[in-house]
């Protein structure tokens, strides 16, 4: 009888966990509608003369995986609004599983392109042959997969080996006689994490005036990361920098620094560095409390707008595969290039 | 437990009797192997050295096989299922043969059952010779039966019974745990009696009555079994005539018929009729245990409105209920606690009783009804049955209530602690305090109340008192009468 | 027995000890204090110095240790006694933190990301978060109680949901506070050099003392987990009161987001409070209380809470490695449980009394 019941509420469960899931998908077209904001520099250019209406499948990660990707979803919804011409179908989960089959059903209805950010690289080529069979032309964003290139019409990715480079020259070229590193790093595994851990590895083994103090994973999360910082000020060894892959991290690592009355930033003992280029981050920056934040670039927009374009008249993609420009900033930072860059602080509109 | 020898004959049934904490269980334990014994040898027939026992799955091999008071099998499984789980008989089973088995095994035992039915579909008492079928296929030579009878009814225990005297035929050797005095004189051949963990005597049935049985277990003479009523132990006051409680076409959703019921001050009336007949619903109805549907009820006349137990509790109702390890104890619980809580609640959520004041209410109700603990913060769980239905009855007597309903209060407690009940609810009612009392011997009940509700099928068909109030008249009233 | 009556009574003393709930948990503590003390005496120093701000800090790993396990401690107080009343756990307290942390900043940034100011006193920030926090302990708290869902099938939705929620309730943008004021919550109150989260946690620890003491919430959380039956028979409301503790719990959960979120003065829902439920729960078992409800031990929680952090901290000062991090954690917390499960106490208690019994010693060990 007690058993019966137990699998009772586990179905029970089961279904109202799926009905949380379909509640999440349901959620961005409330989204879309509630920031509709007016139609930004994104993909408004030509206004889309056409009356056709282009439907587009998103299939992205969740929003809420980190301030680079809310800025990004949301770029990508006010680019793809009904205002410049098109229909968005979006689906957002940091399951791979999930999303291959949001792109079965977008394929299934019959979308006109599909615009990806795989949650894994892996185990896209049949869905990608399916939406060739079907003649959907699939633009990937964000992050590339492995898949053969002529499944895919383009592909709009970051290069984050290049971001972790970028990030360790210009720590080379401060040309400090010793390099002692804290280490905090993202989720163990993830490109980003990867791609930017990869560069200071590489250098800190080739050179002997780079050492790592300390090399920890933070998870990406802020408290994490002032966690570790603590423990090194307690166990009182020397470092002078901390290269925290995302901005949250190096927020965290401040945090610390700043109760242990340790100076940082641009006069200070111990140089920080931080990723994402949140608009909150380069103005930390800018005021040189902290000393350099590397780009991630969210918004390839523009980018998808321009190929869907010239696809829709006709034309090959000039280039298939583009890698998006992606820079670091110091001290030297201009209001432009914040407003530019810094992702995050579209203010809500305020009623 | 100390230094006992004990005989079980082939083909023989044997009482083993005892207050609670006597070493009954303990005795039973060690003969299965759950306890390890640290002295003494155990030896079976055809064995001329110490049988070694570690294990229950030692004394399973030896051919001891135990059915306990709780059913210890699978509801959820088949009767056949239940004989031959866990039995070794390793993988690919034959389903066909073993259901084929089972019905034999159950057709020779003339059990009601068949062999693909669910346990949970058969009775209480199916279930336990279900239970004693699954030892006897088991090649077992001794059977332990550990109150087997506690929670049948008199046609189940008769059945029971058969299926006992049967075995025994058999050349099986039965040890027969139970409380009831009755139940021994009638299928027992020999009553081995201990008393605090140690052997009073073995007895043949014939050269022990009654009276020397229960002076052996309480290890005192004792002459007033037959009457604990005197004329002093009436109420005799004023407002004798009052009646403090009154309920008119009572239901609950406990599905019993809709009844009345009255009781005067200084009162003890009973519940009777046969487990199962309603007798505690209607006790749990006027508690407002189970949700009441219709009619009406009054306390000293005025109309009142219980939904829930502390409904009742404020108007001076207590109720101690029928099963003390599901509704009375708190397990875990100290003595203190368990003794405090219905006041407790009903002093309400903000107003605890500080500890001294809780320790001075269990010091002194442990002192009032000779609770034997440890002290006030043992846990009520390691406490013995009668002992524990003591807190659960202090705990209610702490509230001073105008009304008290007591359910089975003697139930599966030692001889002893029942006449201490039986004289203490006397004792109360001469106070002025209205009892109701229901007990599945009806010569508690004759000796205790002095009127009687007479309940069949879920209905009240009859009440006695007075010179109507004998075993015959009740027996009769319950079976339906002259009909 | 008779032989020798002192013997007889240090063993009873020394059993009394090993049944004692504490037992484990102090013991636990001691042990890593003494691993670390072993290793590195100077693990223990405290110093005196001043932040970057002038004011007065102490500072040194227990201080890390004290100001690193306040949420957790504050949350092993709700989640004793939702194991106690309901014999099961709230699995989605992290996912709660999350939502009430981001009512915080919706509050206090009123929409903006980065508002200069604030745009509402922090105290009423805190209100409405813990109005929602409770809000969703008492959704919890139906679900188990009235409903009879087990508290961790009920709580998964929460668990599943619940970081959507909060993103949603901020329209998935991440706040910044920049008033400093917010900060000292996570932070120091200029002045006192003691951190404020210990400060906080140790005022939940006297409120819920109090609690105990002056009304009957223990006796009534324990009485329904142990016999539900039972204490409805006494006049108490069960299902109220395991809703009773899913609404205290919610309070817990809102305390604790202010810490978290004042500590950066900002959210991400994803990885806020990230696995804090299961370290809520370890706390409550390493505190010997049984999982499966009952009697309960408030004290030996809030130690166990402070033996994960101890446990935490010096993972960290060993530098291990990163990935590995869990798995000793697991290894240990896996040995504290067992050696705190009431069989194992009642096994070593046992064992205690044959070792100072002296009898055949050899043939046991």
């Amino acid at each position: 009888m007690k058993k019966k019941f137990l699998g009772v509420v586990l179905s029970v469960a089961m279904v109202a966990t799926l009905l949380a899931g379909c509640g999440k998908k349901e959620e961005a077209p409330t989204d879309e509608t509630a920031t509709e904001a007016p139609a930004d520099d994104a993909a408004a250019d030509e206004g889309s003369s056409s009356d056709k209406v282009i439907t587009v499948g998103i299939i992205n990660n969740d929003p809420t995986e980190s301030g680079y990707r809310t800025a990004n979803v949301k770029s990508l919804e006010e680019a793809f609004s009904a205002a410049n011409g098109y229909e968005a179908k979006t689906f957002y989960s940091l399951k791979n599983d999930e999303q291959i089959n949001a792109a079965q059903q977008f394929i299934q209805e019959g979308v006109d392109y599909l615009l990806l950010s795989a949650a894994d690289t892996a185990g896209w080529d049949s869905t990608l042959k399916d939406a060739q069979a079907a003649g959907i032309p699939v633009i990937l964003f964000d992050r590339t997969i492995d898949a053969d290139e002529s499944l895919y019409a383009a592909s709009i990715v970051s290069d984050m080996d290049k971001e972790g480079q970028t990030a360790v020259e210009w720590l080379a070229s401060q040309n400090l006689d010793e390099y002692n590193i804290i280490h905090i790093q993202g989720v163990m595994g993830s490109a980003a994490q990867k791609g930017r851990s990869g560069a200071l590895q590489e250098k800190v083994d080739a050179e002997d005036s780079w050492n790592i103090v300390t090399q920890q994973t933070a998870e990406w999360n802020a408290e994490k990361a002032q966690q570790i910082v603590q423990s090194v000020i307690d166990s009182g060894e020397e470092f002078n920098v901390i290269y925290a892959e995302n901005d949250d991290m190096a927020r965290g690592a401040v945090a610390a620094l700043d109760n242990a009355n340790i100076s940082h930033g641009v006069d200070g003992d111990v140089i920080i560095m931080g990723f994402d280029c949140n608009k909150w981050a380069l103005k930390e920056v800018q005021a040189g409390r902290w000393n350099y934040d590397g780009q991630c670039n969210p918004f390839q927009a523009p980018y998808i707008d321009e190929v869907i374009k010239t696809l829709e008249a006709g034309q090959e993609v000039a280039e298939k595969v583009i890698i998006l420009e992606e820079k670091g900033f110091d001290s030297s930072i201009t209001d432009e290039e914040i407003e530019a860059n810094g992702i995050g602080d579209e203010t809500a509109p305020t009623e | 437990m100390q230094n006992v020898d004990f005989t079980l004959c082939e083909g023989e049934i044997h009482a083993l009797m005892g207050e609670n904490g006597a070493g009954k269980s303990t005795l039973i334990k060690v003969l299965t192997g759950v306890y390890e014994k640290d002295e003494g040898e155990i030896f079976l027939k055809g064995m001329n050295k110490a049988a070694v026992i570690r294990s229950p799955q030692d004394a399973q091999k030896l051919g001891i096989s135990t059915v306990y008071q709780e059913i210890t099998l699978c509801p959820n499984l088949s009767v056949a299922e239940n004989m031959y789980i866990a039995r070794g008989k390793g993988a690919g089973q034959n389903w066909k043969k073993m259901n084929a088995d089972a019905d034999k095994i159950l057709k020779s035992l003339d059990i009601p059952a068949k062999a693909t039915q669910q346990l949970s579909s058969c009775s209480i008492a199916i279930q336990q010779m279900v239970a004693i079928a699954r030892a006897v296929d088991m090649d077992c030579k001794v059977l332990i039966l550990d109150e087997p009878t506690s929670s049948l009814d008199e046609q189940e225990v008769q059945k029971l019974f058969g299926l006992m005297r049967d075995l025994k035929k058999r050349g099986v050797g039965i040890i027969f745990v139970t409380h009831f005095l009755d139940q021994v004189y009638e299928v027992s051949d020999k009553i081995t009696v201990l008393r605090d963990g140690k052997l009073v005597g073995e007895y043949e049935i014939e050269t022990l009555p009654r009276v020397k049985l229960v002076a052996k277990m309480l290890g005192k003479e004792l002459d007033d079994m037959e009457e604990i009523r005197d004329d002093s132990l009436v109420y005799k006051g004023k407002d004798a005539d009052e009646t403090v409680f009154e309920a008119k076409g009572l239901q609950s959703n406990a599905g019993i018929k809709p009844f009345d019921f009255y009781i005067k001050r200084g009162e003890v009336n009973g519940f009777t009729g046969l487990l199962g007949s309603g007798r505690s619903e209607c006790v749990r109805a006027i508690f407002g245990a189970d949700r009441m549907l219709h009619g009406e009820v009054k306390k000293n006349g005025k109309k009142i409105k219980i939904s829930k137990p502390i409904d009742a509790m404020k108007n001076g109702i207590a109720y101690l209920p029928e099963d003390r390890k599901i509704d009375g104890i708190i397990g875990d619980l100290s003595v203190r606690e368990n003794i405090i809580l219905a006041l407790q609640v009903l002093k309400g959520f903000f107003k605890p009783f500080t500890k001294a004041q809780a320790y001075k209410f269990a010091d002194e109700y442990i002192k009032l009804l000779e609770i034997k603990t440890a002290s006030a913060d043992t846990p009520i769980k390691s406490l013995s049955g009668g002992n524990q239905q003591k807190v659960i009855l202090a705990r209610w007597l702490l509230m001073n209530p105008e009304y008290l309903i007591l359910d089975e209060p003697t139930r599966g407690i030692d001889i002893g602690t029942k006449i201490e009940i039986q004289k203490l609810v006397l004792k109360l009612a001469s106070e002025g305090m209205s009892v109701t009392f229901i007990s599945s011997e009806t010569d508690e009940m004759l000796r205790t109340c002095s009127r009687l509700v007479v309940m069949r099928d879920r209905k009240v068909v009859g009440e006695l008192s007075g010179e109507d109030l004998t075993q015959n008249k009740i027996m009769s009233t319950i079976a339906g009468g002259d009909r | 027995m008779q032989k020798n009556n002192s013997k007889s009574s240090v063993a009873k003393a020394f059993s009394g000890i090993f049944r004692n709930q504490l037992f484990i948990p102090i013991a636990a503590l001691l042990l890593l204090a003494l691993f670390n003390f072993i290793m590195d005496p100077s693990f223990f120093a405290i110093s005196f110095g001043h932040n970057s701000a002038g004011n007065p800090v102490l500072s040194g790993r227990l201080i890390t240790i004290l100001d690193n396990g306040s949420e957790l401690a504050i949350l092993a107080i709700g989640m004793t006694l939702v194991t106690a009343a309901s014999g099961g756990q709230d699995i989605s307290v992290g996912a709660a933190i999350a939502i009430a942390g981001s009512v915080i900043l919706r509050v206090l940034c009123g929409g903006q990301v980065s508002p200069e100011h604030l745009q509402a006193p922090i105290i009423v920030g805190f209100l409405a978060a813990c109005i929602v926090a409770m809000l969703f302990g008492a959704f919890n708290g139906v679900l188990v109680a009235y409903f009879k869902i087990q508290p961790m099938v009920a709580t998964l939705i929460l668990y599943t949901a619940g970081r959507s929620i909060a993103s949603w309730i901020n329209n998935s943008q991440l706040p910044i506070v920049n008033e400093p004021k917010f900060g000292y919550f996570g932070g120091l109150i200029p002045g006192i050099p003691i951190p404020t989260p210990f400060i906080i946690a140790v005022i939940c620890m006297i409120v819920m003392a109090l609690v105990l003491k002056f009304t009957n919430l223990g006796l009534y959380t324990q009485a329904v987990g142990i016999n539900e039956s039972s204490s409805k028979l006494n006049g108490l409301n069960p299902k109220f009161i395991k809703l009773l503790s899913f609404i205290i719990l919610g309070l817990c959960v809102a305390v604790a987001a202010l810490i978290k979120v004042s500590r950066v003065s900002t959210i991400n829902y994803s990885v806020v409070a990230k696995d804090i439920e299961m370290d809520a729960i370890l706390a409550v078992a390493l505190g010997g209380n049984a999982l499966s409800g009952g009697k309960f031990s408030m004290p030996a929680s809030i130690i166990g809470a402070y033996v994960i952090q101890f446990l935490t901290t010096t993972l960290y000062k060993f530098n291990v490695r990163a990935d590995a991090l869990p798995a000793y954690k697991a290894a240990v917390i896996i040995l504290l449980v067992v050696l705190s499960a009431p069989v194992v106490r009642e096994k070593l208690s046992s064992l205690g009394k044959k070792l100072k019994s002296g009898t055949r010693v050899k043939e046991v060990g």
